[in-house]
């Protein structure tokens, strides 16, 4: 620390560090800077595998990649060609799912936060939601198995695998819009109650416009988790070929099996011989970048909302 | 009754009788939503344990044997075993090798960003432990598959690259992320007087660390950990793909493993719908159920007590 | 003597008790409040003054494990057996102690209540906007920026705010719970001199924990003290040498808090 300059005194040669040119101070610079030095070189070893995967990844897909591997359906028995039937039956399963999942989520997370907050409902679900959000994706196929292709007779197809995946978000779904409204002070709404709103009008005019960015992004968030997703929907209607015309819009129907991202990275690299070496990686880069795009977004949107606090 | 407020000028707006209606349909869809949501959410234990119940209550069933017993032989034509301890110590020894790496990284780099770390460098390593996080399993799965196994065929005397270090590795670089923000949480809990008060008696940033914020932080620490490790036993995919597929108890690290989670992902597409080792593989269901439950239920018990501090 | 019947009071309270789960907050009080007066409620902290308005507007319904018992009457009618509780609270306003700006534009903070009752006319709102800043003494404030957000205002526009939401409804009873906590000085004046203006139109009930002011505002005071009410009368006598109870004299002079 600095101590203030007496009138007349020289100016100190030892930058404000009184005990530098003792021993004891030496070895303490040292120590710090070495401990720094240390915890360092731990995150860069986290870092650094990251930096490195990422680069092979698109270094090697790279005379793959093109907008016409999108559009492209595989061809050759899947050794060559593009992903497109993989890539848009991702996000069908991605956009029917969530529109299942959301809605429910977000209603469910108003009643538990809003009417029912003191109920047993409550600690039950808070309980389910903490075991649900560890269960492993296995476990979520087993549900999706059992429950939607065989026991709903949906068999395996696009609505099994999108209920699957569906399940599997509105847990979390909940939980991050229960804090997002939890996040409007208990005030706002007692002053509503005071001018005689329903708990309705003061959910509507008061906790939801002011709870939307965190709700949106936690449901954003869970778009690029059912995006990257396998196991739940390799039991239940994701396949390893189905024929498609190119680039066609909507080539699913409900009850159609269905081509994805995820299975599609799983196939190449277990069970096709012969693949031209860049696809998977392609593939992969592909997959990868949609979430990771998706992911950014979240971030955006957290970080606009965090500088447009209106309290 | 005086009707109020005629005292003063301007009558009272009435309430239309249909946006009374409308209201309570809205009411009614959000508590029908509530119930929905509570029938779906349970429904999952519900199912799984329907699949699995066959098998749980017949009298055939031996919970020994099913635990205990490394025999693996669910399609054998003579000798049908269900033995799960080898899926088990699969299970156990890759995430033990995962959290021997992904710990100490983990915490030292929750350490650096929650204490060494100037503001800048501190959102962008936070962004890269989100996009660390986001990865999906499956292409962790085919960076085991392919550029981690031919690593370690290259620099080890293992035959084949997929194994018990391959997986350990992949899990690892999966767990980081969980263990750095929730242990960065634990040590930004800590008070700052804390640290005033250390720095005060002259201490070392390191002693600080070491002697102060560590043991104050542990319960946060703790939590972290436990979560890194629940997310190491649930994974699936990367695992499926990276640790060979030998049913057996690992001697070594480069020995091939198999886990109760790849397993499951591994046999249900061949086996029949209703059959015995289908439901038994719902039973190993139940059992990753247990596993990341009593997991999941540590790392709460550890951060709520946290909170009462 | 004239055979006109004695007035009816505005609000009458007969023997209500109040518990939280197994605490009782409220032993059994009754008393009236007479139509466009104030009443001041003083009384130290955890005496119920604040359970006791919000038994009146029925908020303490939110209350998980509250238990109400006793009636209460506005204009002669049960609170408690009414069926439009919303029509009940937009008859009676509500001040609370810390000032409140919904996160909404001025302007929608005071036009909240209205739109909840189903009023939509840009014209009356309009009207009501200026009528209620006008009379919480806020609208030369604040009557350039109505569309700026109600939670940027200092604490004092806040409680003004508040006030103007609460006159918006036009309710017949207003009541006030320490209006003046968290607020500078020379707004607490400007806000009692509008209570003084609104005491021709609408019923007050002022709880305080400033005696003072009870004193300077209110027509009767009540003192309540642990859930009981000790003494209730014209301030003349309740802030006299000898009010009615030897309680009401140590808590006005300051002899316990």
């Amino acid at each position: 620390m600095h101590e203030p300059l007496r009138p007349g005194a020289p100016a100190r040669h030892d930058g404000g560090r009184p005990f530098a040119h003792t021993s004891f101070g030496r070895r303490k610079v040292r120590q710090e800077a070495a401990a720094r030095a240390v915890f360092l070189a731990m995150t860069l070893l986290m870092v650094a595998p990251l930096v490195a995967i990422v680069s092979h990844l698109v270094i090697e897909a790279w005379p793959a990649l093109s907008l016409e591997f999108l559009l492209d359906i595989p061809r050759e028995r899947m050794t060559t060609g593009g992903i497109w039937p993989a890539f848009v039956g991702t996000i069908y399963l991605v956009v029917i799912s969530l529109a299942v999942a959301a809605p429910i989520g977000v209603l469910a997370a108003v009643y538990l936060n809003e009417y029912a907050k003191d109920s047993w409902f409550n600690r039950v679900i808070s309980l389910a939601v903490i075991n649900l959000a560890g269960v492993p994706s296995i476990v979520h196929a087993l549900f999706g198995l059992g429950a939607f292709v065989y026991a709903a007779r949906f068999g395996f197809s696009v609505a099994a695998a999108s209920l699957t995946l569906a399940i599997m978000t509105l847990p979390v779904i909940i939980a991050s819009t229960r804090e997002a409204l939890s996040a409007v002070p208990m005030s706002f709404r007692e002053a509503c109650w005071n001018v005689g709103a329903t708990r309705w009008q003061t959910i509507r005019g008061v906790v939801l416009p002011n709870s939307t960015s965190g709700i949106l992004t936690g449901i954003i968030l869970q778009v690029s988790r059912a995006a990257g997703e396998t196991a739940p929907i390799m039991f239940t209607g994701a396949v390893l070929y189905k024929a498609v015309e190119r680039g066609t819009l909507l080539p699913y129907y409900l009850d159609d099996q269905c081509m994805a991202l995820s299975m599609h990275l799983y196939v190449l690299t277990t069970q096709v011989p012969n693949v031209a070496p860049a696809i998977p990686y392609a593939t992969a880069v592909v997959l990868l970048g949609s979430v990771l795009l998706v992911n950014g977004s979240a971030i955006g949107l957290r970080i606009w909302l965090r500088n447009r606090k209106r309290w | 009754m005086t009707p109020p407020g005629t005292t003063r000028s301007g009558a009272r707006p009435g309430r239309p009788f249909v946006s009374l209606a409308a209201e309570r349909a809205m009411e009614a869809a959000i508590r029908l939503s509530g119930i929905s949501a509570i029938v779906f959410v349970l429904a999952i234990f519900f199912f799984i344990f329907r699949e699995a119940a066959p098998v749980l209550f017949s009298d055939e069933f031996k919970p020994l044997e099913f635990l205990f017993s490394v025999q693996w032989y669910p399609t054998s034509v003579v000798d049908i075993r269900y033995g799960t301890l080898a899926l088990t110590a699969g299970t156990v020894g890759v995430t033990l090798v995962a959290m021997l790496l992904a710990v100490p990284f983990g915490l030292g780099a929750a350490i650096f960003v929650s204490e060494f770390c100037g503001r800048r460098l501190r959102e962008t390593l936070k962004i890269v432990i989100e996009i660390l996080a986001a990865i999906p399993s499956v292409v962790w799965g085919f960076v085991a598959l392919t550029v981690i196994s031919r690593l370690m065929v290259s620099y080890t005397s293992a035959p084949v690259g997929v194994n018990m270090l391959n997986g350990g590795i992949v899990l690892a670089l999966m767990s980081v992320p969980i263990i750095v923000s929730i242990g960065e949480d634990a040590l930004k809990a800590v008070p700052d007087s804390y640290r005033e008060a250390a720095l005060a008696m002259g201490a070392t940033r390191w002693q600080l660390v070491v002697r102060v914020l560590l043991p104050a932080a542990r319960n946060g620490l703790l939590a972290a950990v436990l979560l890194g490790v629940g997310r190491a036993v649930g994974e699936t995919m990367a695992v499926l793909m990276a640790t060979g597929h030998a049913v057996q108890i690992p001697h070594g690290l480069l020995d091939s493993v198999r886990t109760l989670t790849a397993n499951i992902a591994a046999e249900l597409g061949e086996a029949p719908a209703g059959s015995a080792h289908y439901r038994v593989l719902f039973l190993t269901g139940i059992q990753l159920f247990i596993l990341t439950f009593v997991v999941n239920l540590a790392a709460d018990l550890a951060i709520r007590g946290v909170r009462r501090k | 003597m004239t055979a006109a019947a004695a007035p009816r009071a505005k609000i009458e309270v007969e023997d209500l008790r109040l518990s939280y789960g197994h605490r009782e907050a409220i032993h059994g009080i009754s008393f009236e409040v007479m139509a466009n007066e104030i009443l001041g409620v003083i009384g130290p902290a955890q005496s119920g003054k604040t359970s006791l308005l919000r038994c009146l507007n029925r908020t303490i319904d939110f209350v998980a494990g509250a238990h109400v018992s006793g009636t209460i009457r506005v204009d002669g009618e049960d609170v408690r057996a009414m069926r439009d509780v919303f029509e009940l609270r937009r008859r009676v306003g509500m001040v609370a102690p810390l000032p409140v700006g919904l996160p909404m534009s001025i302007y929608d903070n005071v036009a909240f209540a209205p739109r909840c009752a189903g009023l939509r006319a840009k014209g009356d709102l309009d009207a009501i906007v200026e009528r209620c800043l006008r009379q919480a003494a806020l609208w030369d404030e604040v009557k350039d920026r109505l569309g700026s957000l109600g939670t940027k205002l200092s604490g004092g526009q806040q409680q003004r705010l508040t006030i103007a939401r609460a006159l918006s409804h036009q309710p017949d009873i207003l009541c006030l719970d320490e209006f003046s906590i968290a607020i500078d000085p020379v707004t607490t004046m400007r806000i009692e001199d509008v209570l003084k203006e609104l005491k021709r139109d609408v019923t007050i009930i002022l709880v305080t924990n400033l005696t003072q002011q009870a004193r300077r505002l209110a027509d009767r005071t009540m003192f309540l003290m642990a859930g009981d009410l000790v003494e209730i009368g014209r301030n003349e006598v309740v802030f006299s040498d000898r009010p009615a109870r030897q309680q009401t004299y140590d808590y006005i002079n300051g002899l316990f808090g």
